[in-house]
């Protein structure tokens, strides 16, 4: 998959707390969720953000709760893709198990400027700056995750697993 | 080669002799753990998916403790729909408002958890049974209706880290303050995708309650999980609540570990974890001209009876600070009244504190104790990110029940001894 747009760069530990404050967790809608997300760091976040945009963040993105509203809040929000130098473990498999695409890209949060242009490709896991000109290189999955993720998801992976 | 308990456990519950750091596997699960928040996501993806029963009924446990009692109409409904799915699958270890308590200290307390099991959970703090020999980690919504289905769930063996903890604890240390003092030297990301081991003399000496408020804040540190090798404590702690068999394992000597870091606690001070984080962590002396509105004592890091005795022995004969709201909420009806029993419920009362039912509520800003703008709490839960307890400008300060008690008293940040002086 290849995914362009404007990147939001943002800092080291972003929490579940601040994707998705546990005081909108008494939905489960993705949409509502959306319209919430990170309003407490960036106040009309989503408002702000176009269909498409990329989020690029240090390390530990997504530690604290294992909420799946989080990545579900950021994806339904319209980002097509997060970047960030390491992920927590849960928020790390929820995004997987969801269909968010995440790359794991240890300092390009430090070389990539909010409001650059990217255009990144999935597969082979390159990070284009086209503003700069830089290109950075992601982790590549494990195969097994790629396994999952070419299931359509956990839950497809699932049914496969009944049979 | 040696082995460490994490890594005997999954590869027990894999099928396998031995499995090594970086492997992936596909493992049984014991339990598989949600609440009114992640349980109703779990249950649409379930249905989604096809789902049509529940792979073993007596190993679902589905607790409404997040916003139960029901704050509001839309939590009404979430903990409706984990009622409903329970009542259809015939879950055994449902558990209502009025017999519930908070997930990670009821499942030890009832014997649903016991050594040498591997349990998930859509809870972070699911890696709370680390400190009986388990191995539990926390999930999201989609891994717990995959283990919902089939009783798996997917790991990467973790490596692990052994932390050693040499000397005695002196009279103002938890093991709240072990955990924060960890997390202060190796950060929110220190211990990212490993398991956090805890040994070494002072661990022995720890209550089994200390040792759960250990393994509940693992994840604080990033870590996949935190465990703790059985022994006679635990087996204490265990044989009057286990109903069913259960193994134990301990790691290897020659184990092989990532890292192994000591410390010292002979001298050790109360800690506190300023905000926003919680590797934020300072003796609490450093803090000590903060003042504050709320304290907070309960969580499922700090709800349970030692953390009730330990409080109410600071509390004992004080009054409240006029200008700050206590609030403590025992995790479990089991402790609520064992704390009525012991004439612990009378003295937070006499003192002019709120005792509640069980509930996650003010832990994560949920009802029972949310801050307004620009408001400080003391709290003996886990977490100080912002907007955690509340509004996204008032500020949580993490504590053990001691420090948060003293707290409540001077209505600003305290050591217990300013209260109950040296011959506590």
């Amino acid at each position: 998959m290849i995914f362009k747009g404007k990147a939001w760069v943002l800092g080291d530990n972003i929490d579940t707390d601040v994707i998705i404050p546990a005081r909108y967790l008494n939905t489960t809608d993705p949409k509502e969720l959306a319209a919430h997300c990170m309003e407490d760091i960036i106040p009309d976040f989503t408002q702000k953000i176009k269909p498409g945009d990329i989020i690029v963040a240090g390390n530990n993105f997504g530690c604290g709760s294992s909420r799946e509203h989080a990545p579900l809040a950021i994806k339904s929000a319209g980002i097509s893709c997060v970047v960030a130098s390491s992920f927590a473990r849960i928020f790390y498999r929820n995004s997987i198990n969801i269909g968010l695409p995440i790359l794991e890209c240890p300092g390009c949060s430090e070389k990539i400027k909010t409001g650059d242009e990217l255009e990144i490709d999935t597969d082979s896991g390159t990070i284009k700056n086209i503003t700069s000109g830089e290109i950075f290189y992601a982790r590549p999955f494990p195969e097994f995750i790629k396994g999952i993720i070419s299931a359509g998801g956990l839950m497809n992976y699932a049914k496969e697993v009944k049979k | 080669m040696g082995m460490t308990i994490t890594e005997k456990i999954l590869a027990n519950h894999a099928g396998k002799n031995f499995v090594e750091p970086g492997e992936l596997i596909m493992a049984d699960v014991d339990l598989a753990l949600a609440n009114d928040i992640t349980g109703p996501v779990a249950i649409e993806e379930f249905k989604k998916a096809g789902g049509e029963k529940v792979f073993n009924q007596e190993k679902i446990a589905l607790i409404p403790d997040h916003f139960a009692p029901n704050k509001d109409i839309k939590s009404a409904e979430l903990c409706k729909s984990l009622r409903e799915f329970a009542k259809e699958q015939n879950i055994l270890h449902y558990y209502e408002v009025g017999r519930m308590g908070i997930e990670h200290a009821l499942l030890p307390e009832q014997g649903i958890v016991l050594p040498g099991d591997l349990v998930i959970g859509a809870d972070s703090h699911t890696c709370t049974y680390g400190a009986l020999g388990a191995f539990s980690t926390g999930v999201g919504s989609t891994d717990l209706a995959f283990a919902m289905m089939t009783g798996q769930c997917w790991f990467k063996v973790p490596e692990t880290i052994k932390f050693v903890y040499y000397g005695k604890l002196n009279k103002w240390i938890t093991g709240k303050d072990l955990i924060l003092h960890t997390i202060g030297d190796i950060g929110v990301d220190g211990a990212l995708y490993k398991a956090m081991e805890f040994t070494g003399d002072a661990i022995s000496s720890l209550s089994m309650d200390g040792r759960l408020t250990m393994a509940n804040m693992a994840i604080e540190a990033g870590a996949k999980n935190g465990i703790i090798n059985p022994d006679d404590i635990t087996l204490k702690y265990i044989r009057s609540r286990a109903k069913r068999p259960y193994n134990i394992f301990k790691s290897d000597e020659n184990a092989k570990y990532a890292d192994i870091i000591e410390y010292n606690v002979e001298n050790m001070q109360p800690k506190v974890a300023l905000p926003h984080l919680p590797e934020n962590v300072v003796d609490v002396d450093e803090a000590s001209n903060i003042q504050i509105d709320q304290v907070v004592i309960g969580s499922c890091t700090n709800g349970r009876l030692e953390d009730m005795r330990l409080a109410a022995s600071v509390i004992k004969g004080h009054k409240v600070h006029p200008y700050v709201r206590m609030i403590v909420i025992p995790a479990t009806q089991q402790v609520y009244q064992e704390m009525m029993r012991e004439g612990i419920t009378e003295i937070f009362i006499e003192a002019g504190a709120a005792v509640s039912t069980p509930t996650c509520g003010p832990c994560l800003g949920g009802h029972m104790g949310v801050l307004a703008k620009g408001e400080k709490a003391v709290s003996a839960t886990n977490r100080n990110f912002v907007g955690r307890m509340g509004h996204p400008e008032s500020e949580v300060y993490l504590a053990s029940p001691l420090v948060a008690a003293a707290s409540a008293i001077k209505g600003r940040i305290a050591h217990p001894k300013e209260v109950v002086g040296d011959d506590f």
